[in-house]
């Protein structure tokens, strides 16, 4: 029994308290925002010795591109990365968030933390070798940034084995740009002065101190 | 119990009041139109890459379409009402050769666009046209529409899904627009279609609907010469 000196343990499992309120404000008109489709092209392979990631680099918002290269395979642990499509923002801060966790579960427990849930993915038989399944990761990036509008720019990759990560970046630029035919540089004079006033500064003391460089403080 | 509640409560919320159905007509197939009038010329370019969505339909369609020997006409947005439009225009103008026994010119073939966009005025065609050519004194002529019929006559004017990223670019370039001490001057033949062609490359860039390459048509009074000119195809 739960009383204010014996608090009740929570309950595990996911929270579907939310849920009635939602479908409450659904039928009130208040539905909820739908999420956010980007036009991202990921990808991640095993192969004979690890994984590989794949990811394009484009950025976009609504039909205009915002960044032409963006990262979207994050750190998360030495032996770990994940590819992130969907709001920029939120997989940048999710990945960032799941790294320092990350961090703190390997100090605690002073191991390497396992990549217990990746590996029944995309397991083929047999599997590729390394320049092999390197080709094939490319090439599918390589079929999103051409036919995908939401994606572009270049392949990213990384590589991952036992001894550690490798983050290839770029691989190989796709979209290239063209060749500007005119030099688009203004003359001096092009911005119109409205108005100028100079005020002129007295110097009336002059002090140079020099600071001396110290290492930083690792004791702690 | 409250199963069968449930049960009922969405019988009748299924039955509340009337069903609305949602008839959306109009796609939006991309691409964008560039044309500038010179002196004794007009310059008119559109990018090739037809698309819907996240999806690209070809990457070699050109939007252009060689009216006559002095005039072409370049339509971006959606593409069923682009060709539909484009065969009436056609019609229409074979219409006026078999009336008058000859070629309609760019000013009259600009009042029969007008004349046909408004009269689908609360129906209308989901295009942005821009139609360049020569006028009867040999002078290079653009004329800039909206989708509804208005017309205007300019120097130069770009349409289409990246017309908001390259008029002002243009403005600063050929207009002169907010620069200190600038006098507006024709521009040379060979400079129209440089700017034209950086224009495209900067819109490919930063427009996912513009790409793949450009075509290009210069008018002058020896007719109609053709360019192509590649672009990223991402």
């Amino acid at each position: 029994m739960a009383s204010a000196v014996v608090p009740q343990l929570p309950v595990g499992g996911f929270s579907f308290e939310n849920c009635k309120r939602n479908a409450f404000l659904a039928s009130k008109k208040f539905p909820l925002p739908n999420a956010k489709k980007t036009g991202t092209t990921i990808v991640g392979i095993t192969y004979k010795d690890g994984i590989i990631l794949g990811a394009d680099t484009r950025a976009t918002e609504d039909t205009i591109v915002s960044d032409k290269n963006c990262s979207k395979i994050h750190y998360l642990a030495p032996n770990m990365y994940c590819c992130g499509a969907g709001t920029a923002a939120d997989t940048e801060m999710t990945t960032k968030l799941i790294s320092s966790q990350l961090e703190l579960h390997r100090l605690n427990t002073g191991r390497v933390v396992p990549v217990c849930t990746n590996y029944s993915i995309a397991a083929r038989d047999p599997e590729p070798m390394l320049e092999e399944g390197k080709v094939l990761v490319r090439d599918a990036i390589a079929a999103g940034i051409l036919n995908d509008l939401g994606s572009g720019s270049n392949v990213d990759l990384c590589v991952i084995t036992k001894d550690g990560a490798q983050h290839i970046r770029p691989l190989e630029n796709i979209g290239i740009r063209g060749e500007k035919q005119g030099s688009y540089r203004y003359k001096k004079g092009t911005t119109a002065v409205l108005k100028a006033n100079i005020i002129p500064l007295d110097v009336t003391d002059t002090l140079i101190k020099p600071v001396e460089a110290e290492p930083m403080d690792t004791s702690g | 119990m409250e199963l069968t509640m449930q049960f009922k409560e969405n019988i009748l919320s299924d039955h509340k009041g009337p069903k609305q159905t949602y008839f959306s007509p109009y796609a939006d197939n991309g691409g964008s139109i560039v044309a500038i009038a010179g002196e004794d010329y007009a310059v008119i370019a559109s990018d090739t890459r037809l698309s819907a969505g996240f999806s690209i339909y070809t990457r070699e369609q050109s939007k252009l379409y060689k009216l006559s020997q002095k005039s072409v006409l370049g339509c971006a947005g959606c593409w069923c009402d682009i060709l539909t439009f484009t065969r009436l225009l056609e019609a229409r103008m074979k219409m006026y050769e078999n009336e008058h026994h000859k070629q309609m010119s760019t000013p009259a073939i600009a009042q029969l666009v007008t004349t046909m966009l408004y009269y689908k005025r609360f129906f209308p065609y989901y295009i942005s046209n821009v139609l360049a050519g020569i006028d009867e004194e040999g002078r290079g002529c653009v004329y800039s529409y909206d989708p509804i019929g208005h017309c205007e006559k300019v120097q130069y004017r770009t349409g289409g899904s990246s017309s908001a990223l390259l008029q002002p670019l243009l403005d600063n370039q050929i207009g002169l627009k907010n620069i200190q001490d600038a006098t507006p001057v024709s521009i040379v033949k060979d400079r129209a279609i440089a700017i034209i062609k950086d224009v495209f490359i900067s819109a490919a860039e930063r427009d996912i609907y513009t790409g793949d390459g450009i075509v290009m048509h210069v008018i002058t009074k020896d007719g109609i010469t053709e360019e192509k000119f590649p672009l990223r195809t991402d």
